[in-house]
């Protein structure tokens, strides 16, 4: 990381002008001009959407969502975090639900306010086509729904600029559970295994290691396959 | 013919019924129903606030896919059919404005930069106006089954017929439905309340509004004569069909009358007899079709 | 008709967001008696034509404007060619967007909406929610 002026971009950070290396994330930018992230900072990896960015480029009009731990600082970026956004999750007792859409409009009823307008597919930072997913939900279909919002971190970005104050992915959630549930089924394979511990059938290995010296495990664990 | 359709959210729950049959009894008369591809709910009312752009983008991102499906051959013309009155009233009255109104048209295309702006050329219809224009003998011609000695009143409700240059038959006194239930063999029961509404989205809130407009009608089509009454619009069905339990508390000695949609009877006619879509309904119309000689035999 | 200027400012709104030329009104009655909601509402269509004729914002507070199903019998009885339905909307866009909401989601009853077809619920809350 060099740090000439030529290297350097300008940030502003709630309003507050920054001078920054241009190849930081915003996280990293943050964290460089002195700010300490006490909320909206998690993994760091792009993958819990605790980091949800709001932020807009000199120049243009666009209002963009992002992750602060991924999305690298532009010239002229004017940045806002969302650490919360308000949502609530509604109880739900999954074994009596069923993969319909009434079960959504029966818990999220405002997802009929859903005017198709697409501005949750503009904000979102991992180009999920949030609508998509919402009119399939509202439509019943359920492993479409689960489909198109597998990749949705919760980050929110979605639920503060969506017009008819939907929380997109809680409907997201809701279509997952349902249809690993009631469609998919359970895991075989987790299921087989559970059962191969419960009949003992890894008594003797772990036995084995437990019997061992710290070197001797160190030794094991260093020239494992 | 490969004509779009549009089904609308309805269509897939609790009225899947329409749409069976209404995909294979267009089948049998050379349609195919080509269903849009990503389409999203139409919004199922028109927005009449003249400054409002927000509710145009759901019906014109939907007439976007028709254009797509037309540009890859997909189908063979531009024309969308629809089954639902309120996809259709909504679905053309927001092609009109737009179509006049050079400004909205582009706001519209300016919100959805990510979509291929609307150019313009779909026209909006509904299977009625299809088949109307097939004409009647062609429909007459696959019925194997005249439903000989039913007796149908056809029940139009408002967004099928209003307001005035959105119609798809004349707004006083329409016959379309009437020349299908002929050309399918059974009796017209022509009852002045046709056209008035069932009370629509009232049904949420003022149930028992919704059951007094729908006893009315169906208490003048029991009077004129009719066993069943025959519609295009599943919230129509809804109120006057699937809530009858609601008419029957209010009302002393109503007896179920079974409401169907007009496709369920075509199939029926023409010997679609898996794909009529009967066990949906709420009253149940077989035993009525069995006592009147029309028994279903795949049940 | 001169009016004072609140309720000319009144009109003017109700005339902009319809779009309909309330004047042309000539107090026929022909809408009313086509209504099929009449019977669940306190002003008759043709007396909220009058109230917004005179620009009188008390008509927000009617009944009529939410009992309104929109079904436009009244548009097409009409001898002058007013949408009286697009009146009723612009009347409850009005007030809907002082945020206002007619219904509140959670009144609506959890199995109801599990049951009522998406039509309804839709339609719904389009007309009486902001």
């Amino acid at each position: 990381m060099m740090d000439t002026e030529s290297d350097m971009v300008t940030i502003y950070v709630m309003g507050k002008r920054y001078r920054v290396p241009a190849d930081l994330t915003i996280m990293k930018a943050m964290e460089y001009t002195g700010h300490q992230f006490r909320r909206g900072a998690g993994c760091r990896g792009g993958f819990c959407g605790a980091c949800a960015t709001i932020y807009r480029t000199r120049g243009s009009y666009k209002l963009l969502g992002a992750l602060a731990c991924q999305k690298i600082v532009e010239d002229g970026m004017y940045i806002a975090q969302i650490p919360y956004s308000p949502a609530e999750k509604k109880t739900y007792d999954l074994d009596k639900l069923r993969p319909e859409a009434g079960v959504f409009l029966e818990h999220y009823p405002e997802i009929a306010r859903c005017l198709s307008c697409n501005t949750c597919t503009k904000a979102c930072p991992q180009d999920i086509m949030v609508m998509d997913y919402v009119q399939a939900a509202l439509r019943g279909d359920v492993e479409e729904a689960s489909r198109l919002s597998f990749d949705c971190l919760g980050c929110g970005l979605c639920a503060v600029r969506c017009p008819a104050e939907i929380v997109p992915y809680n409907i997201a959630q809701l279509a997952r559970r349902l249809h690993s549930r009631y469609i998919v089924g359970p895991a075989e394979h987790v299921l087989r295994r559970a059962r191969e511990v419960e009949e003992g059938k890894f008594e003797e290995g772990i036995g084995e290691l437990k019997g061992l010296d710290v070197d001797e495990l160190q030794r094991r664990y260093e020239t494992r396959m | 013919m490969r004509l779009p359709y549009y089904p609308g959210c309805t269509l897939k729950t609790t009225a899947e019924n329409f749409e069976i049959s209404a995909i294979a009894s267009a089948r049998e008369v050379g349609i195919e129903l080509m269903e849009l591809p990503r389409w999203n709910c139409c919004g199922t009312v028109h927005a009449l606030a003249r400054d409002d752009v927000m509710h145009y983008l759901a019906p014109i991102r939907n007439l976007i896919r028709v254009e797509e499906m037309v540009g890859e051959g997909l189908v063979d013309e531009g024309r969308v059919v629809t089954l639902c009155a309120m996809c259709y009233n909504t679905l053309k009255r927001a092609d009109a404005v737009v179509r006049e109104d050079e400004e909205k048209m582009q706001k519209v295309r300016d919100f959805m930069e990510r979509e291929t702006p609307y150019g313009g050329g779909v026209e909006v219809t509904h299977l009625l106006e299809i088949l109307k224009d097939l004409g009647w003998s062609k429909v007459a011609d696959r019925v194997v089954r005249p439903l000989e000695g039913l007796r149908v009143a056809p029940y139009y409700g408002c967004l099928l017929l209003r307001p005035r240059g959105f119609g798809i038959d004349d707004v006083d006194n329409p016959q379309i439905l009437e020349r299908l239930i002929e050309a399918l063999g059974a009796d017209v029961v022509n009852i002045p309340f046709k056209t008035r509404c069932c009370g629509a989205y009232h049904i949420v809130q003022m149930k028992e509004v919704v059951a007094e407009l729908s006893h009315r009608v169906l208490d003048q089509a029991v009077d004129a004569g009719a066993d069943m009454v025959a519609l295009a619009c599943p919230l129509c069905e809804y109120n006057m069909g699937s809530r009858q339990e609601e008419v029957k508390r209010l009302f002393q000695g109503f007896e179920p009358v079974p409401v169907v949609y007009f496709t369920q009877l075509m199939a029926l006619a023409f010997g679609l007899e898996g794909a009529t879509g009967f066990e949906q309904n709420r009253p149940d119309p077989r035993p009525l079709l069995k006592e009147r000689g029309i028994p279903l035999e795949v049940s | 008709m001169r009016l004072k200027p609140e309720n000319a400012s009144f009109k003017a709104k109700v005339a902009e967001l319809s779009g309909e030329s309330l004047d042309l009104c000539f107090q026929c009655g022909g809408c009313s008696s086509g209504c099929p909601m009449t019977e669940e509402m306190d002003l008759l269509p043709s007396k909220v034509i009058r109230f917004a004729q005179l620009g009188l914002g008390e008509v927000l507070d009617s009944k009529t404007i939410w009992v309104c199903s929109t079904c436009f019998t009244c548009e097409v009885r009409c001898p002058r060619g007013i949408d009286i339905a697009n009146v009723m909307e612009a009347l409850r866009e009005l007030k809907l967007r002082s945020k206002y909401d007619r219904v509140s989601l959670d009144s609506l009853d959890p199995e109801e909406l599990r049951e009522l077809p998406q039509i309804a619920i839709i339609s719904n809350l389009r007309k009486l929610t902001a």
